[in-house]
């Protein structure tokens, strides 16, 4: 630590502090940036290089129960792509689901330097702490699954609004979380059942609570408890024809209050059955365009094969039935469950064409980039590593053309696609793969290169063929160290693991240790994870100003 | 940690985690005196015993038969995988996480074949769930939910006795209060076990049979009539009758043991198993889940997915991870006579294997890490005793489903944990390589 950098000569795309490509001066100190250099400082020559804040993933599935279970279920897929060892570097496989060493490599690579790992139940999220140790360079965080809970659609029943607070405050506390995740809330409990919800209104057996009433209540908990990330929220109907109707409904009952939408694009979708599926990305991002409240990552599709893991059970069911693919299943006592299916898109296949042109309709249709953000929700919609093809996609309108060309020819016919011009600028990629996500966690260190920010920096080359530029970065700096220098990763030390600490709201009641271990199958004081147990760690208090 | 420290020395350590079985009870009460385990509350005869007999049979440290320094068997062992060119290393199950994780980075940098007690018990149920995945659930689903279970070619009375009473037959659970009076169970084995005396209804069996019945039973789901009067030597009506419950029911779960993976047909049995209960799934909840069980095996199975992709016979002699069950499986490997060296920790292979791969197993220099004497530690190269996990040192440890949990270190040992030798090993035999000649095998950026 402590060491002393100076990045000289290159165009610097900083949106957050209104930087867009000027030539400028970068100092490194300690770890983060600084206004000038106290010590010798090393110099890099960034001329003729472009200078970013270091990638942020907003929605991406890494390393959990789900992820590994995935990964255990796939050996066909990792034999794609395999990664010897080298001196300080292990070894490791995979395409869709990589192993760890590899993921923190290959996103480093990219020039990313933090990603959130999205899906997480509570009663794992010991073993997502554990896998994300092994998972080099990035920093970390997790999302918590709460939109089926149990005991949260316990005290909704019966109206006690204030221990749903406690409890939520309980779990982030208790499992070093990052924050609220909501999958399919009401309808992964009805799974259970193997059924479903249909409509926002639908009760939930037994618990007689509706998806509308979860959405309001755990929107309520995160805004009182000043949480820093909005609710992240995979709405109810995804994939279903005709889901825009509900993501639309979805968005309006939450009006006035923060809301991050993952994966839009699998929300966006019109037809009253498969024959008759249709892009609604129009209708999606008007809505968006008018409500700044909401915050979206796109869940872009690419082309090839992809894993489909997700707490949404009851779809993945029927992806089972669709494709006629293997099916993995797992139900998890009180709290959620994961479904995964492997799944290929295919340029020729009409549905899957139009879900790839659906996702870049969003993205050229949402003005804002500040509320738009970049993901493939790995792996569901294909792997991380074809970022910068969805890059070059959003720059180059020529290139968007021909792969327009390729595709099912109804893209062209059914989609606004063929007509949308727009280009995405350096400055504007650089708010929807960092400053924006940043800013929506509430990240106030990252996504930027103002003083006092991580310095965690990528230098790109300037190249034409973005698709090259994003897949070559000519440096990454973590934590003001160079981790990687020509393409080859040099210093895999291990990164944080981002953590809130929720305020104050009270403890459980004493009832509640029992009621845990009538519901469990362990014991109550096994679950709270040790903070002795994350070695390299950042916790980021609630309520700090924005 | 819960402790209370009462009169006489008296320490009593409450939610304690049993390294025994797969049910990983965490709920044991364990009773220390002067560092000595004095009694144990809540565990079966099989936990109990863990705990009350830690202390017997100790390993001494030897290298070849005589006494020695554990620092100077870890020199010997570090010189024997530094040198081997085809290395095993294997074992795994009765350890904790960062044990194995040491082991694996180890394996990586030795270029081993690493593989552990799944390849001979779960492992075609894990190649199973590889084929055609699995629809399943944790304990306390069934607990909470299960108004049928059925034990199929498995002995829970005797493997994992508190799996009833924790998690499915009698447990009572949010929308199963009365316990087993909510319930009904089915047991379906070659013969009679204790586990048949918990069952409502037996089927038995023939012997190698369970393939055709599963998709009999497949058939019949389908609406298929069939012109056999009996399959597995049990009357198609009898079966009809299995069916009809299991599709009637609110919530059904199978598991299944030894009885399917290791009888002809083997990972197909559970093939045909899993997906019978992923069909039934349009016409109710049902679900299965194997019945894993060597202490912390699905822990060694999870580490090793998660860090090379792969759950269980994995091979890294080219500098990535590359799986094969039947190349680089334990059992073939030592069949086929190919490993030079082995590390066996925490687990006793030479007592649990064939004679032709003990044979093979004796024949190379093979170094033995573990708290207890075993057939392995009698005829090993190097001995060195550990503490034993769970038990004198603590770690993280998976439950049959998957779910994750802490193992606490209740007593001292005079020996180093596991991690810590499988470290310092690994520390040595990485400066040989260093030192040694030329800088370490660097394979380059593979792309299949």
């Amino acid at each position: 630590m402590g060491r002393s950098l100076k990045i000289v000569g290159g165009e610097v795309y900083d949106p957050a502090n209104g930087i867009n490509g000027a030539v400028k001066e970068i100092c490194i100190e300690d770890g983060k940036i600084v206004d000038s250099c106290k010590s010798p400082a090393e110099v890099i020559d960034a001329t003729n290089l472009v200078v970013m804040p270091g990638g942020v993933d907003i929605h991406t599935h890494i390393g959990s129960s789900a992820v590994n279970a995935a990964r255990g279920f796939r050996p066909e897929d990792h034999r794609h792509a395999v990664f010897a060892k080298k001196p300080g570097i292990r070894s490791g496989v995979g395409f869709t689901v990589p192993s760890t060493f590899a993921t923190g490599y290959l996103y480093t690579k990219m020039g990313y330097t933090t990603v959130m790992e999205a899906a997480n139940a509570p009663i794992g999220v010991r073993h997502t702490h554990e896998e994300l140790l092994d998972i080099p360079i990035v920093d970390k965080g997790l999302y918590i699954l709460m939109g089926n809970n149990e005991f949260i659609l316990k005290y909704l029943k019966a109206g006690e609004m204030e221990k749903v607070k406690r409890y939520v405050a309980w779990l982030l506390r208790s499992l070093k979380g990052y924050g609220i995740k909501l999958v399919n809330p009401g309808g992964v409990e009805q799974w259970k059942y193997g059924k479903d919800v249909e409509g926002l209104d639908d009760k939930v057996y037994y618990f007689d609570v509706t998806p509308r009433q979860i959405l309001k209540a755990l929107s309520w908990v995160n805004e009182s408890l000043g949480l820093p990330h909005s609710i992240h929220l995979h709405a109810n109907r995804l994939g279903i024809p005709n889901n825009y109707l509900t993501t639309l409904e979805t968005m309006q009952t939450l009006e006035g209050s923060r809301l991050h939408m993952a994966h839009l694009q699998f929300h966006s979708y019109g037809g009253e059955n498969w024959g008759g599926f249709c892009s609604k990305a129009p209708e999606v991002a008007e809505y968006i365009n008018a409500h700044p409240h909401v915050t979206t990552d796109i869940g872009q599709v690419v082309f090839g094969d992809a894993t489909t893991v997700t707490a949404d059970g009851p779809w993945q069911y029927r992806l089972y039935k669709l494709s006629k693919n293997k099916w993995y299943n797992a139900d998890i006592e009180v709290e959620t469950g994961c479904g995964i299916v492997p799944y290929t898109y295919r340029e020729k296949s009409y549905v899957n064409a139009i879900q790839w042109a659906i996702g870049l309709e969003l993205f050229l249709l949402i003005r804002d980039p500040w509320r738009v953000f970049l993901s493939t929700d790995h792996p569901n919609g294909g792997p991380f590593i074809f970022y910068p093809w969805i890059i070059k996609l959003l720059m180059d309108k020529e290139f968007r053309a021909e792969m327009m060309k390729r595709v099912h020819k109804r893209v062209l016919s059914d989609t606004s696609l063929p007509n949308l011009d727009r280009e995405y600028t350096l400055s504007e990629i650089a708010i929807i793969t960092r400053a924006g996500p940043a800013r929506a966690l509430g990240l106030k260190h990252k996504g930027h290169l103002g003083v006092g920010a991580d310095a965690d920096i990528t230098i790109y080359p300037k190249d034409s063929d973005r698709e090259q530029m994003f897949e070559h970065p000519a440096y990454v700096l973590k934590d003001g160290e160079i981790v990687l220098r020509e393409g080859e990763i040099v210093d895999s030390r291990l990164g944080k693991t981002l953590f809130v600490v929720p305020p104050d709201v009270g403890e459980m009641d004493p009832e509640f240790k029992a009621e845990f271990e009538n519901f469990y199958t362990i014991e109550y004081e096994n679950f709270p994870i040790d903070i002795q147990d994350i070695p390299n760690r950042e916790a980021i208090p609630a309520g700090a100003t924005r | 940690m819960a402790e209370s420290v009462a009169a006489k020395g008296l320490t009593v350590v409450e939610g304690v985690t049993c390294p025994f079985c797969g049910v990983t009870c965490d709920d044991l009460e364990v009773h220390v005196v002067d560092g000595k385990i004095k009694e144990v509350k809540n565990a079966c005869v099989l936990g109990k015993d863990t705990f009350l007999h830690h202390l017997e049979g100790w390993a001494t440290p030897r290298i070849r038969g005589k006494p020695a320094t554990v620092d100077e068997c870890i020199d010997a062992a570090a010189e024997i995988l530094a040198k081997a060119k085809y290395p095993l290393i294997y074992g795994l199950d009765s350890t904790e996480l960062n044990a194995q994780r040491k082991a694996i980075e180890l394996a990586d940098l030795i270029g081993a074949n690493i593989d552990h007690t799944s390849s001979v018990c779960h492992a075609p149920s894990l190649q199973a769930v590889q084929t055609v995945g699995i629809s399943s659930c944790t304990v306390g689903e069934v607990k909470n939910r299960a108004d049928l279970i059925i034990f199929w070619g498995c002995n829970p009375a005797e493997a994992h006795p508190r799996h009833p009473s924790r998690y499915s037959v009698t447990a009572k659970g949010l929308f199963t209060p009365k316990g087993k009076k909510d319930r009904m169970v089915i047991n379906v084995d070659v013969r009679p076990t204790p586990t048949t005396r918990m069952a409502d209804a037996f089927i038995q069996i023939k012997p190698n049979s369970d393939y055709e019945v599963f998709s009999a039973l497949r058939a019949m789901l389908k609406g298929h009539e069939l012109d056999q009067a009996e399959v597995g030597g049990v009357a198609i009506d009898e079966w009809k009758t299995l069916l009809d419950k299991m599709k009637s029911s609110k919530f059904g779960i199978l598991y299944w043991g030894m009885g399917l993976t290791m009888s002809r047909g083997k990972y197909l049995n559970i093939v045909a198993l899993l997906t019978l209960t992923q069909e039934l799934n349009r016409f109710t909840k049902f679900l299965a889940a194997p019945m894993r069980g060597h202490g912390n095996v699905v822990g060694m199975a999870q580490v090793l997915t998660w860090q090379t992709g792969y759950p269980f016979a994995v091979n890294m002699s080219r500098g990535y991870p590359r799986f094969n069950p039947g190349e680089y499986s334990v059992a073939d490997l030592l069949a086929h006579g190919e490993v030079d060296a082995a590390l066996i920790i925490a687990g006793d292979a030479i007592g649990n294997f064939p004679a032709k791969m003990a044979e093979h197993l004796m024949s190379i220099p093979m170094i033995a890490v573990d708290p207890k004497e075993s057939e392995t530690t009698k005829v090993a190269t190097v001995v060195i005793p550990t503490a034993q996990a769970g038990i004198a040192a603590g770690g993280m440890a998976y439950r049959m489903d998957h779910i994750p949990l802490v193992m606490k270190k209740v007593v001292d040992s005079p020996y180093p944990s596991d991690h810590e030798v499988l470290e310092r090993i690994f520390a040595k035999v990485s400066a040989m390589k260093n030192g040694g000649n030329g800088a370490p095998a660097s394979a380059g950026r593979v792309r299949g």
